[in-house]
């Protein structure tokens, strides 16, 4: 089991959360953050007041999955997030030693498939 | 404003308008509850309809003023902003009954009214002999409301409240009620021929010293220079602005005092020169930034309001666009400056309304214009005339605002405690937040509050 965590821009987050649908990866927690990362600050002026935002707005998306689905939802957050200008975001892939399904006491393997309901 | 009711047919057109020198001090005796004079006619539904609906405009303008200040502060701070123009309603409302409106409308010495009309006495509601006295004096009230919330701009963020509505309160006694008094109530003056048609000095002029004196008494907030203090809720601010517009068509066409010629140009003029402030300030913005900015176009606005009240009523419509668009430029200047200097006036109170009310003030006097109902010629002696009041309400206000500051910083802390201040002065005055969920709240059982709990905690580093 790893959890993906991934910051992207804010702009892209319909696209990755497309791209993980289609990927079968459905269990996601969405996090407005906010970062620096390298990228230009952009300006605002407020009457007299110029400042200079250091921190940019981002969404962190936290995501549990079996190995086999690792490489499918990184490539799903590649295709969504990336735009090839500085500031399109991390990806960090971490192991985590457990995980449970409150709803049903399920654990790790069984506590990551999701159980999508139909009707 | 107090030129009351003009002694002219309402379908004369504005060329024919003309007002006696004289007639104004006279017949404001008139419509204050005195003797009437000869030849003052009774008010017109249409002149009461009028002045009740201006009235209720002029209210308005307070509400805006909330939101447009409100959007301005953090998000911490912004109940305590909004209510610094609410509660002057009540306040000053009171004040201005109990005496503020006697010391500025009854006859008296030309520096200050009497005692006459201490709590409305004597305040009749026929309108046989012109605008009938007590919807002179609701219509006089809002003036006083708004020109006292017009102070909180400078003092927002820091400020213990009760010590805020005790100052409005002897504000608008001691400092607002013998301005009015000179400039439209009989006063030297008014005697001297100075022009003010809705307020430049007495609202405008006087709201922006006074805050300028208050914010230097109270000094800095403690984070001034250090952080940036954005402006949380911009979307207020240009609510605010359109209110205060949407108002001010009855702060300056109610200031005719009736529904009448000279209320028709100060109306038409109301909408015109701060379309040409928005302009020229939209211009500098782009000029000095390469964009139009929210902020820019809501201040700019409300700058060509403020910049034309004196001269509304007065001056023909291509003035009105002259003065909007000159009044732009000393106000822009000076909120850059400000912004850089040490001088904390939180919402640039003194650049809006200080400034705009002196350049208002002073272009009145060169662009009055008989021909639009003005009872002088705009001169370079007129000019002069406009300086001196400018001058007197400058000074006055300053010793005044000082005096009242001072004496009220005697009884009470005027300033909020370090804790409030980081904290925010919603939680720490009001005990209150404007955006919570209630995520974390937990129930009380009935009856269980104690006032002694702390509204704010205490921390460890409290920066002095």
């Amino acid at each position: 089991m790893k959890l993906i965590t991934a910051v992207i821009r804010k702009e892209r987050l319909n696209d990755v959360l497309a791209a993980l649908f289609e990927a079968s990866v459905y269990g996601v927690t969405v996090t407005p953050v906010r970062g620096h990362g390298g990228e230009r600050e952009p300006v605002q002026t407020y009457r007299g007041m110029t400042v200079k935002m250091e921190l940019v707005e981002k969404v962190r998306l936290d995501i549990g999955v079996t190995e086999p689905f690792v490489q499918p939802a990184v490539d799903a957050i590649l295709r969504g997030a990336r735009t090839g200008e500085v500031g399109d975001g991390k990806i960090f892939v971490v192991p985590v030693d457990r995980v449970v399904r409150i709803r049903t006491g399920e654990t790790d393997g069984a506590a990551v498939t999701p159980e999508v309901q139909t009707g | 404003m107090p030129r009351p009711t003009l002694p002219v047919p309402l379908r004369l057109p504005p060329l024919q308008v003309t007002l006696p020198p004289l007639a104004a001090a006279v017949m404001v005796a008139a419509f204050t509850g005195g003797a009437s004079a000869a030849g003052v006619g009774g008010a017109s539904a249409g002149d009461l309809a009028w002045m009740m609906a201006s009235t209720a405009l002029v209210l308005v303008m307070v509400v805006g003023l909330a939101f447009f200040y409100g959007g301005l502060v953090r998000r911490k701070n912004v109940l305590n902003t909004m209510m610094m123009s609410f509660v002057a309603l009540g306040v000053v409302g009171l004040t201005f009954t109990a005496v503020g409106y006697s010391l500025a409308f009854s006859p008296g010495s030309a520096l200050l009214g009497g005692l006459q009309h201490v709590f409305l006495r004597g305040l009749g509601i026929s309108p046989a002999n012109g605008l009938p006295a007590l919807l002179a004096f609701a219509f006089q009230a809002t003036f006083a409301m708004i020109s006292a919330a017009l102070v909180s701009g400078a003092v927002v963020e820091r400020m213990r409240f009760g010590a805020y509505m005790l100052v409005i309160a002897l504000w608008s006694v001691v400092v607002y009620a013998p301005l009015a008094k000179w400039v439209w109530g009989g006063g030297f003056l008014q005697q001297l021929g100075a022009l003010d048609f809705a307020g430049g000095t007495v609202v405008h002029i006087n709201a922006g010293v006074a805050a300028l004196v208050l914010a230097l008494v109270l000094g800095r907030r403690r984070d001034y220079g250090r952080k940036a203090m954005l402006p949380h809720q911009v979307p207020y601010t240009l609510l605010g602005a359109g209110l205060l517009w949407f108002g001010w068509f009855g702060f300056n066409g109610g200031s005719a005092q009736a529904a009448n010629a000279t209320a028709v140009l100060a109306f038409t003029n109301t909408l015109l020169a701060p379309a040409a402030t928005m302009v020229v300030w939209a211009l500098l913005d782009m000029a000095r930034g390469g964009r139009v900015t929210a902020v820019g176009i809501a201040t700019g606005l409300v700058v060509g309001l403020v910049a034309i009240t004196p001269a509304a009523g007065f001056v023909g419509p291509a003035a009105a666009l002259v003065i909007g668009a000159v009044a732009a430029f000393p106000s822009y200047a000076l909120m850059l400056w400000r912004a850089r200097s040490r001088l904390d006036d939180a919402l640039d109170v003194f650049a809006a309304h200080g400034v705009a009310g002196i350049v208002g003030a002073l272009l009145t006097g060169l662009f009055a214009d008989p021909a639009w109902g003005a009872p002088v010629h705009g001169s370079l002696a007129q000019l002069g005339v406009q300086a001196l009041a400018v001058a007197c309400a400058i000074g006055y206000s300053a010793v005044g605002t000082l005096i009242v500051a001072t004496l009220v910083g005697r009884l009470l802390p005027l300033r909020a405690d370090a804790d409030a201040e980081a904290q925010g002065l919603d939680v720490g005055m009001h005990g209150e937040e404007a955006y919570t969920d209630g995520e974390g709240a937990l129930l009380l059982p009935v009856g269980r509050v104690d006032p002694r709990a702390p509204a704010v905690a205490k921390t460890a580093r409290s920066e002095a």
